[in-house]
């Protein structure tokens, strides 16, 4: 990593660097010049001094990527609680980590996790780095990109993963940009290059269409999110060998730019197709609007979207925005559940690039058996308010 | 107010299972398939011309892309931006998401002044939602990301910010970064007149010399990440039908996507 230092005893403060910095990233306090965090390394403030006051150190690139050794999971929290992405990356975490030769750490940030930490213990892991502070109690953008940079400066890993979430979804590409090193986003394939250490990231692009294998073999950290549910889940081992190293960091008002106001959890229909990890499709075999009560009611319960095919669309029972297929949405959710649809291939194309499909069909010749994961040859009427029960059940226990 | 919008020009979505590998020379055949503004862009574009309609002032768009691009960001004009930019040059070609947000934000150097920069919260091409983060980050920038409802006073923003089943409500001093879903708004359509306006108007075009650029740090050489193969999924086993009286087959379902880790 390229550094850049002021020499304090040649700063004179008279801001000449800060109208030659094309990023505003130097500030002068107390007559002396300070560097800010989103300085680019460009140099520009270097020939500008006339003091010759400014020092900057290129990236030794390829040389001194051997000096970066382990794998950090980053474990997410949400007010309080563990959120069940950072289990997934403990797991994928340890592979990567036996695969290197290395240990594994995880980085937890928030206020009164100290027991946390301590179960988190119970897993395979060799060393939870704690940083607690108040301004860490709720995920915020700045105290949270802070706080993994200096951690990272200072103990220079060679790859971290984090999860694809609304959290690590937001603070990668922060800290990535910080670092200049490369990021890989929503991986579902995750393994090292022999020889090289390079980590090999596989992810979806084009919408499913394709996948493509990524390296950053020049930069390290190598970091990559990683999409939810995709990993196993890492089992609690009983063999506490890792320990939890506490480390205290001070924070800026810089670091503080976003207040939380506050935090709504909310109960809602997903009506964002494509952002849907489960959906529940109707289609002709309903046999009238009224029962897409049964597709909704099924929805809720997974927390999914509802989906429909053009035939009950062009027919009225539901709004198009709800169609899928070739003139409707294309999704890609981890489940598809197709309920009284023929699955015509202007339907197929729009959903068949789903994980898991189920199908709910009572002819058993209907083409959507043909790509259906699970086929259920069944009347819904009957099946439905059965499997509906059951889940019911479930989530009561 | 001014605000600038990053947009970026895409395939089309309804188009995106037509694009196939070229086995012989690994590369993506993209022929006949249309190109669009990315859908969310068109959102952030929206609640750009919703703020100067509501509070006045200037919407500038700004993308980064080859020569083609011209046409996204001449719909962009059509829907009412005032201005429209082009970051444009061969040497920008295979940039990651670093060397694009660094580029972007030196374009954005050199427009100047503003108080909100607006993007859409992801592309549906690479879908990495990670340009976003970048740009706030090279030009030290507060952000928001994922916001689907936006309240502005003088130097103030407060925004719904959408979580997995939760949304925050946060508040950051001007100028900010905000990116947005599809829940904030509806695209309008541009209207006839903003078409034949827009077909006339000029678009500024910068090409790397028009910017003060670390040459290591566009193009392919600034970007980190290396895509070193490109495949078709595999397409999972399909055609298991699962038997028995109803109860028994709903509890095989219940089973199987407890093992999948669906429920
Ligand atoms: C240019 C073009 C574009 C199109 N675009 C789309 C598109 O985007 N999306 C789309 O969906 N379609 C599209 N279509 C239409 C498509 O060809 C089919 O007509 C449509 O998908 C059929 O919808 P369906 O499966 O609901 O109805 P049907 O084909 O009528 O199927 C109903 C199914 O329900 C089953 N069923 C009936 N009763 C029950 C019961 N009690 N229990 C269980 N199963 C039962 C039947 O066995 C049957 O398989 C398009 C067509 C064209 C020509």
């Amino acid at each position: 990593m390229a550094e850049i230092k002021i020499l304090a005893e040649k700063c004179t403060g008279c801001k000449k660097c800060i109208s030659a910095c094309p990023f505003s990233a130097i500030t002068v306090e107390d007559k002396k010049a300070r560097i800010l965090s989103n300085c680019t390394f460009c140099g520009a403030c270097v020939s500008a001094c006339p003091f010759g006051a400014i020092l900057l150190e290129r990236e030794a690139r390829e040389a001194d990527l051997s000096s970066y050794r382990g794998v950090w999971i980053f474990a997410e929290q949400r007010n309080g609680e563990i959120m069940p992405i950072t289990y997934e990356l403990l797991e994928i975490g340890r592979k990567l980590a036996d695969a290197l030769g290395v240990e594994l750490s995880a980085l937890l940030f928030g206020n009164g996790l100290r027991k946390k930490a301590e179960v988190m213990l119970n897993y395979e892991l060799d060393k939870i780095y704690l940083v607690e502070h108040p301004l860490l109690a709720y995920y915020r953008t700045g105290p949270y990109t802070r706080a993994m940079v200096d951690l990272i400066r200072q103990k220079r890993p060679e790859v971290i993963l984090m999860g694809a979430t609304s959290t690590g979804r937001d603070l990668a590409p922060r800290v990535a940009t910080r670092l200049k090193t490369g990021l890989t986003a929503d991986c579902t394939g995750l393994e090292i290059e022999k020889g090289t250490r390079n980590l090999i990231q596989t992810r979806p692009a084009l919408g499913g269409n394709i996948m493509a294998s990524i390296i950053s073999p020049r930069h390290r950290p190598q970091m990559a999110t990683v999409r939810p549910r995709v990993m196993k889940k890492a089992r609690p081992s009983g063999n506490r060998r890792g320990e939890i190293i506490e480390v205290k960091l001070d924070f800026t008002q810089e670091d503080k730019m976003v207040e939380v106001v506050k935090f709504i959890k909310e109960e809602r229909e997903i009506e964002d197709l494509q952002e849907a990890e489960i959906i529940v499709s109707g289609g002709r075999g309903l046999g009238k609007a009224e029962n897409f009560s049964l597709i909704r009611k099924l929805a809720r319960l997974l927390g999914g979207a509802v989906g429909a095919s053009r035939a009950v669309v062009d027919a009225g029972w539901i709004p198009s925005y709800h169609q899928v297929g070739q003139t409707g949405k294309t999704v890609q959710p981890k489940l598809y559940i197709a309920c009284g649809i023929s699955g015509a291939i202007q339907h197929q194309v729009g959903m068949r690039n789903s994980e898991i499909i189920v199908a709910i069909n009572k002819d058993p010749n209907a083409p959507i058996f043909d790509i259906a994961t699970y086929g259920i040859v069944q009347d819904l009427h009957k099946f439905l308010p059965v499997l509906i029960e059951k889940l019911e059940d479930e989530k009561r226990r | 107010m001014h605000i600038i919008v990053c947009i970026k020009q895409v395939p089309d979505t309804e188009e995106l299972s037509k694009v196939r590998i070229n086995s012989r020379t690994n590369t993506l055949v993209r022929e006949g398939i249309k190109s669009i503004i990315n859908p969310f862009d068109e959102n952030a574009i929206e609640e750009a011309l919703r703020i100067k309609e509501r509070h006045g002032g200037k919407v500038t768009v700004l993308s980064m892309g080859p020569p083609q691009a011209e046409e996204a960001l001449r719909r962009a004009l059509a829907m009412g931006a005032d201005k429209a930019i082009l970051l444009s040059d061969r040497s920008f070609a295979g940039s990651d998401t670093l060397a694009t947000s660094y580029t972007l934000a030196m374009g954005i150097r050199k427009i100047g002044e503003f108080d909100l920069v607006l993007l859409g919260k992801q592309a549906i091409d690479g879908d990495t939602a990670q340009v976003g983060p970048g740009l706030a980050e090279w030009l030290n920038l507060p952000q928001i990301t994922y916001v689907r409802r936006i309240e502005l006073s003088s130097s103030k923003i407060k925004a719904e910010r959408s979580l997995e089943d939760s949304f925050e409500i946060v508040e950051t001093n001007l100028p900010a970064l905000l990116t947005v879903t599809k829940e904030i708004n509806t695209p309008r359509y541009p209207s006839l007149r903003g078409l034949l306006k827009a077909k006339k108007e000029k678009i500024t075009v910068w090409t790397s010399k028009d910017l003060a650029l670390d040459k290591e740090r566009i193009g392919l050489d600034g970007s980190p990440t290396q895509v070193v193969k490109i495949f078709t999924p595999e397409s999972p086993k399909r055609g298991k039908i699962l038997t028995g009286e109803i109860p028994e087959i709903a509890d095989k379902l219940i089973s199987e996507m407890k093992k999948r880790k669906i429920i």
